[in-house]
């Protein structure tokens, strides 16, 4: 892998932690409140349905943690396991698409 | 901030952001069951209700505040002109701040 795309991999990851600096404080408040006398579905889905700012707010998320997960386990995949080459990036972006694909599915399952 | 410190904020960091990564799919797929309408999306909550689930939950959100803490620390160790040491104190405070103020929260 280049120097150029070994940069633009290390801005993604800072900038999408940036991104999810934000995106956690108002999750974990949002959780707070939420597991106060229990978690229901009916008030999860009360809060969420057709609500288009926690759409917005939820799709940023699975965005960011989309890059940001990924790239993290490839620096680990290296440095604890040596593992290098095509296989780590093709592991490392599969595992990206997994998490794209369920958190959408997930923000979709909530909002409509 | 002395090198053990350094070294043991990173590895926090990173067992906090693999296990993260192996609970986001399950976390996922229990919300993506709202697909399939209230009732089953009620009924994955319900299998969290158990204990242990609930302990490990616990777990999750203390994971997610180390790692945000860890985070916010390489951050500032990166972009911002500070000295080392209180780059390691602002983000101890912030991290145990916010990881006391969950466990307190939670415990309610």
């Amino acid at each position: 892998m280049n120097a150029k795309t070994q940069t633009i991999l290390w801005v993604a990851q800072r900038a999408s932690a940036a991104v999810l600096a934000l995106c956690v404080v108002v999750h974990l408040a949002t959780m707070i409140y939420a597991v106060r006398g229990g978690l229901t579905a009916a008030e999860v889905l009360a809060r969420t349905q057709g609500n288009p700012w926690w759409f917005g707010f939820y799709t940023v998320f699975v965005l960011a943690v989309s890059l940001h997960a990924p790239i993290g386990l490839r620096a680990i995949f290296l440095e604890w396991l040596r593992w290098r080459g095509a296989s780590r990036d093709i592991a490392a972006a599969a595992f990206g698409l997994l998490l794209l694909w369920m958190g959408m599915r997930a923000v979709l399952g909530v909002f409509r | 901030m002395s090198a053990a410190v350094g070294k043991w904020a990173a590895l926090v960091h990173r067992v906090s952001g693999i296990l993260l990564s192996l609970f986001l799919p399950l976390h996922f797929y229990t919300l993506g069951s709202a697909l399939h309408g209230p009732a089953a999306f009620e009924a994955q909550l319900a299998w969290t209700q158990q204990p242990l689930v609930k302990l490990g939950e616990w777990g999750i959100v203390l994971l997610l505040a180390a790692h945000l803490g860890g985070g916010l620390r390489v951050l500032a160790l990166e972009f911002l002109p500070w000295r080392d040491w209180q780059k390691g104190l602002a983000a101890a405070a912030a991290a145990g701040a916010v990881a006391i103020g969950l466990a307190f929260a939670l415990a309610l």
